[in-house]
């Protein structure tokens, strides 16, 4: 029974809070907030030298050829210093569906230079209001050429590739799905940066008018390559939730420790201290969850499509509390814009947005638990 | 990362499952699969008589109390080897409640601070299940607050040294069929209330020991009160010096934490397969939205019990102290029982009010909601629990203490009450 990380990997997480201590304060995550720019570029060109957005791409395509376990220590570094980066865009899910789908070729065109932040590359998948279903994808290649509009894409301005799920070829349901290469600096794309709750991770509206569209897997395959790819994403997310959990969770604390009201520190009225308890738990709840998924993640195991949703709901439901609560704890300065608390609170109602919302993972979690694979049950 | 056995743990996990296989009461397999929460998992024989049995067993082969020592009736075996055995263990763990008290609080704490003559004289009995132990420490004035307690041990007057105890303890579970008690006094009224206490133990049949089983509301008497008019315990029967009974008292209370946190289930897999069932508007539950979303956090809750305990055993099977992160098991296994209960009844709708054996699940789910409210006091009340890791883990500065440095007969008291 080994349920944690080896030293190495303990290591690794240690070496990138480090670097992101230095170089990504909340300065730089404001900066992005209220600048002009998608996301920080040098920072992310910065993690791509320390070799952590390769960290799990094969060396072969220019990666660091470790596993999916250091990427989840990298995530949870991310997510902690609320990194105004691509990361989850470019590398768990475009590499993702790379590696899981592409052709020998899209590899090589593609992995190399995502790994060293060169490039940027996104998952276009949503079209509008309401939860995503096979139906509502309206977006449609016919003769290589790509129409339709995708919104919200993440980092969807940034990005100079997007994989694109969209119907082609007839008929209805998840069969009539595939998956589409997308090269955004071509013709027939043109973009717009929405205004969001969150602009640390922004987001676009892309609309295709007879964009050239180069097919990625199988003809009809989309659907259950989206789905396999969404899983292992959620997991690397759950990463970056866990570590903006933790991280508000000891905002709140310091705070609590430090803020005096009734000639004593706030920590020690019970209605603070209670609440900061229930954010331990929540915090390490889902993060055993995570523990769990990772190792699903690493090790391929059949249990992947079940902990996936567990690590996703559980981290979801950590960071929002974590967040939420820890502008309570701050009183009126956590409802201040100089202070950082808001930042947290975006940041976790963004993610638990990302990928789909909480009810969509809830629900795939016990429709999942259902059909057998109820291992997590017992 | 792996959930796979070291070779020595794989060798003595095989020897385990082959012990118990050879040797477990099977044919009290059907019953304790079935068992409610807080009534006897065994209820075709005398579950006492059904207990014992299979703890002498355990015993004579050396699988009882497998972390103690082998001279005081233990396996002397690592933690690790602990957690395998138990979770072998199975279903037939349910048998040992009449021993959880003795074996996880009264024993660790013999142990700590007992003379070699008891312990040799103690132990052995209580690890096979000869004899069983209650942990004689909460009052009517003071439960949470265990320091407030009043019942008195006086010297005797006739010089023999032993000490007099009147007063009366209350909550105490198994009393009834207790051997022997850990009971904690007061021997001095006039220091602050951590100061004047002291820890003995003595025999349940002593002359002046009276136990009055409590009604629960849950319909079970599992608890007692214990009465104490004028009884003699030898001077010999105290554990720890005068006065040093609240020290001795935290050797039990940690314990007791590790043996009630560590390991709950709250009965989801028991309420999945019910939503697998069960009917909403004509279809299966589980398919239902609302049913769905609230399932998931009950799944997700206990799973992350379930890895949280796993991180606790990657510990220990490194020869690691586990983490923090374990002090959270009760606290959220209690809540959990008890709103996964009453979303249950929901589910049956008018119907779950009823309990009996026709109910789904033979009542289960009602009798989960009306056992579930004492998971959430007894072993230190979740608010207690909260203060802990608020304290504790999270470093935050203690409740202010009108209490602390005054003597304890002048602390004000419910209902005006003075010692
Ligand atoms: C089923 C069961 C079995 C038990 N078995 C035993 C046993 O074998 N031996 C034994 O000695 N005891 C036993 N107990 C007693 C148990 O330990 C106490 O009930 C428990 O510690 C709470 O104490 P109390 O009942 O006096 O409640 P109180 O301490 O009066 O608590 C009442 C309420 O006040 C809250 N409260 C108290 N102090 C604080 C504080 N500082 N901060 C915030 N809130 C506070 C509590 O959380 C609770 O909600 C058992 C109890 C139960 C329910």
């Amino acid at each position: 029974m080994n349920l944690d990380f080896s030293e190495e990997q303990k290591a690794l997480k240690d070496q990138v809070r480090r670097f992101l201590e230095a170089r990504c304060t909340p300065s730089t995550v404001r900066a992005v907030l209220e600048g002009p720019l998608s996301f920080d570029r040098a920072l992310y060109e910065g993690l791509a030298e320390l070799g952590v957005l390769g960290a799990a791409i094969p060396e072969e395509y220019g990666g660091v050829g470790l596993s999916h376990l250091e990427l989840c220590v990298v995530a949870e570094e991310l997510g902690r210093a609320l990194a105004p980066v691509p990361a989850a865009s470019s590398i768990y899910l475009a590499a993702e569906f790379l590696l899981q789908a592409g052709t020998e070729a899209q590899k090589r065109a593609w992995l190399p230079r995502l790994a060293a932040g060169k490039a940027v590359a996104t998952f276009a998948f949503a079209e509008g209001q309401g939860r995503m279903t096979p139906d509502k994808v309206q977006a449609v290649v016919a003769d290589g050429r790509l129409s339709g509009v995708k919104s919200p894409v993440p980092d969807g301005d940034a990005a100079d590739m997007a994989i694109v799920l969209a119907r082609s070829g007839g008929g209805s349901g998840a069969g009539a799905l595939s998956l589409f290469v997308v090269d955004l600096a071509g013709p027939g794309v043109s973009r717009e940066t929405l205004s969001t709750i969150d602009p640390t991770r922004s987001q676009a509206r892309i609309t295709f008018d007879g964009a050239p569209a180069e097919p990625l897997g199988g003809s009809g395959d989309g659907w259950h390559i989206t789905t396999q790819v969404m899983d292992r994403a959620a997991i690397l997310m759950a990463f970056e939730q866990v570590g903006g959990a933790d991280r508000a969770l000891e905002m709140a604390r310091d705070y609590a420790l430090d803020r005096m009201a009734f000639g004593r520190p706030i920590g020690s009225f019970q209605a603070i201290k209670h609440m900061l308890a229930d954010m331990y738990v929540s915090a390490t709840l889902a993060r055993s969850n995570c523990y769990y998924a990772a190792w699903a993640l690493a090790s391929g195991a059949v249990e992947l499509p079940v902990a996936a949703a567990t690590a996703r709901v559980s981290a979801t439901t950590a960071f929002q509390h974590c967040a939420k609560n820890n502008i309570q704890v701050h009183g009126g300065m956590g409802f201040t814009w100089a202070f950082d608390c808001h930042l947290f609170y975006r940041r976790s109602n963004a993610l638990a947005l990302a990928l789909g919302s909480l009810s969509t993972w809830e629900s795939l979690l016990i429709e999942r638990m259902s059909a057998g694979n109820i291992n997590a049950a017992a | 990362m792996d959930f796979d056995d070291t070779p020595e743990e794989a060798a003595f996990r095989a020897q385990a499952r082959a012990f118990i296989d050879a040797n477990a009461p099977r044919h009290l397999a059907p019953e304790l699969k079935r068992a409610s929460f807080g009534s006897s998992a065994v209820q075709s024989e005398d579950p006492l008589r059904a207990a014992k049995a299979w703890q002498k067993k355990k015993a004579e082969a050396g699988w009882a109390c497998l972390h103690w020592p082998k001279e005081y009736g233990g396996g002397g075996r690592s933690p690790i080897e602990r957690v395998i055995w138990s979770q072998e263990e199975g279903i037939y763990s349910a048998l040992s409640g009449p021993f959880v008290i003795g074996h996880g609080m009264c024993g660790p704490t013999v142990m700590a601070w007992a003379g070699e003559e008891q312990k040799q004289r103690l132990l052995p009995p209580l690890a096979s299940g000869e004899e069983i132990w209650c942990q004689l420490f909460s009052e009517p004035a003071g439960g949470s607050d265990l320091a407030g307690l009043r019942t008195r041990a006086m010297p005797a007057e006739d010089g023999s040294g032993d000490w007099i105890v009147n007063g009366q303890k209350i909550w105490t579970s198994g009393a009834q069929h207790s051997d022997w008690g850990l009971l904690i006094t007061r021997t001095a009224p006039d220091v602050p209330k951590h100061k004047g206490l002291t820890m003995f133990f003595l025999s349940m049949r002593t002359p002046g020991v009276e136990v009055r089983p409590i009604k629960q509301a849950n319909g079970q008497s599992g608890f007692n009160e214990v009465y104490f008019k004028d009884v003699r315990v030898p001077d010999a029967q105290r554990l720890g010096a005068v006065g040093q009974g609240w020290q001795v008292s935290l050797t039990t209370l940690m314990n007791e934490r590790l043996s009630i946190g560590t390991g709950m289930s709250t009965y989801f897999p028991e309420l999945f397969r019910f939503c697998l069932e069960a009917e909403v508007d004509g279809e299966p539950a589980v398919n239902d939205a609302a049913v769905r979303s609230r399932l998931a956090q009950f799944a997700v809750r206990q799973s992350g019990l379930r890895y949280t305990g796993m991180r606790a055993i990657t510990a220990l099977s490194k020869g690691q102290t586990p983490g923090p992160e374990s002090s959270i098991g009760k606290l959220v296994a209690g809540a959990t029982m008890q709103e996964l209960a009453m979303f249950a009844l929901d589910l049956q709708g008018q119907a779950g009010v009823v309990w009996d054996k026709a109910s789904p699940q033979e009542g289960r789910f009602q009798a989960l909601l009306m056992r579930s409210p004492a998971t959430r006091i007894e072993g230190g009340s979740d608010e207690i629990l909260r203060n802990i890791i608020g304290e504790r883990v999270l470093g935050l500065p203690g409740d202010i203490r009108v209490d602390k440095d005054v003597p304890f007969k002048d602390i004000p008291t419910s209902g005006g009450a003075k010692s």
